[in-house]
């Protein structure tokens, strides 16, 4: 049997595995992932973000427990950063979501960024494709501990909870553009501590202004997940988002961008696949040619698009008849 | 079952799960360890204190790691590991390499390898030599099923 007939034979071991080989971009796996994608979206994808240290997995375990509580199998995907030194990684989120272990309703992964910028891992889609199509009605999926600028999310979940804590920045941090600005739930957390108030009316100012086109208010909700507090209306919250977009026809669209962010990513990751198989010798001549000011560096970049061109139609029929 | 040809794409990082399992609350070890994993460019899914033997076998599981490092202080290794085992074994983890640090009395280790612990590495082992004995591994199991 392979893994996608193990899967639905129900082996418990054929969707752990399943998700390693899409990650190592085995052929095993990217053969799986193209018979269980017409399977996919139905799933409701819900990204949760925020800054280092600002209680994401905490947040996630307690969600979890909650979305249980409401009968739903969950998946929870925890993207942790890898190292840009060894390529090595610690995964420490199942640290912070205890409890969760004898539920077999819930399916805990973590993933190494490896390399990935933007809060998530390469195959961060195509595992979330998997748990999808192995029939998680609920994704829980929590970015890397990300700043400003770590808005891939926004292009993968249909729900983005964007958490912040106190402590971590003054005023002027939320009128700042960049991540805030991509959250359909904002979230403070730690909202026992001192500054918790103030952050909250702060992140007022980082709600969609009324002018907006969308219908949807953005809630600002305080949380503590340490205990739970705040927890079920913030899946509350999160439900009446999925309700929203599907019945503004929202839903659609987000599927439509996000399958436009997946195929532009792919695309890019195969031309650097590509980009790969240049001849290093002339490239190392021409990067000499361009360090010795004999030509200019987008020159040079002309020149490798012109030798990848040829390459292209040199030995590719196809393309050939297409072009011709 | 899978049968694939080895190759250079799927040359991934071994995935190696870190675990402090029973009642002793000294982690520092297992989190030495554990960096000391990541710098050798292992992917290490740590889990923290107080880990049953239940929630071990199941992030193993999950996780689909390669490696479960136990690490254990308290003197309980002969009440746990048999039923560590167990649980592994229960899910079909049997291809699973067991390795254990810490305290544990050379006449414990003899019935602990008998159970399947492949490695045990007792204080004050260097840290290369975790890495150089898992490394040794890796051509089997990084990239095989």
């Amino acid at each position: 049997m392979d893994l996608v007939e193990r899967l639905d034979s129900g082996d418990p071991r054929a969707l752990p595995r399943l998700l390693t080989r899409i990650e190592n971009r085995t052929p095993e796996g990217l053969a799986a992932l193209e018979r269980l994608y017409p399977r996919t979206g139905h799933a409701h994808v819900v990204g949760v973000t925020g800054p280092p240290g600002s209680g994401k997995s905490t947040l996630v375990g307690v969600l979890a427990t909650a979305a249980r509580a409401s009968g739903r199998r969950v998946a929870v995907v925890a993207v942790d950063p890898s190292s840009p030194l060894s390529g090595g990684a610690v995964l420490g989120d199942r640290v912070r979501m205890m409890g969760l272990h004898a539920d077999p309703g819930v399916f805990i992964r973590s993933m190494a960024s490896r390399g990935r910028m933007g809060g998530l891992a390469p195959a961060a889609a195509g595992v979330v494709h998997a748990l999808d199509a192995a029939g998680f009605p609920l994704v829980l999926l929590e970015t890397v501990g990300t700043g400003q600028d770590g808005v891939d999310i926004a292009s993968l979940a249909q729900t983005v909870v964007v958490v912040q804590a106190p402590g971590l920045g003054d005023g002027v941090q939320a009128i700042k553009a960049g991540q805030l600005e991509i959250g359909d739930v904002l979230v403070v957390n730690k909202a026992d501590l001192p500054g918790a108030g103030d952050l909250k009316r702060q992140l007022r100012l980082a709600l969609p202004t009324e002018t907006g086109p969308e219908r949807w208010a953005t809630p600002l909700l305080p949380t503590t997940a340490t205990t739970g507090g705040g927890v079920d209306d913030l899946l509350a919250a999160i439900d009446a988002h999925r309700e929203y977009l599907k019945e503004s026809g929202n839903w659609e669209i987000r599927q439509r961008g996000a399958a436009r962010a997946e195929v532009l990513t792919g695309l890019r990751a195969a031309l650097e696949r590509r980009l790969a198989t240049l001849d290093g010798d002339q490239l190392n001549w021409l990067i000499a040619e361009a360090a010795a000011r004999r030509r200019s560096p987008d020159a040079v970049v002309a020149n490798l698009i012109a030798t990848l061109d040829s390459a292209a139609t040199g030995g590719d029929s196809v393309s050939d008849q297409r072009g011709g | 079952m899978t049968d694939e040809t080895p190759t250079a794409a799927t040359r991934a990082p071994l995935r190696v799960l870190i675990a402090k399992p029973g009642l002793d609350g000294h982690d520092r070890g297992a989190k030495v360890m554990a960096r000391a994993l990541r710098d050798a460019g292992f992917e290490v899914i740590y889990t923290g204190l107080f880990q049953t033997p239940e929630m071990i076998a199941s992030a193993a599981l999950q996780e689909d790691v390669d490696v479960v490092g136990l690490s254990i202080l308290s003197g309980a290794h002969m009440t746990l590991f048999p039923r560590i085992m167990a649980a592994l074994r229960e899910r079909g983890l049997d291809d699973v390499l067991v390795i254990a640090g810490g305290t544990i009395p050379a006449e414990d280790q003899a019935t602990l390898r008998e159970m399947g612990v492949a490695a045990l590495f007792g204080p004050g082992t260097p840290l290369g030599e975790v890495v150089a004995f898992l490394r040794a591994q890796d051509p089997a199991r990084a990239v095989g099923g």
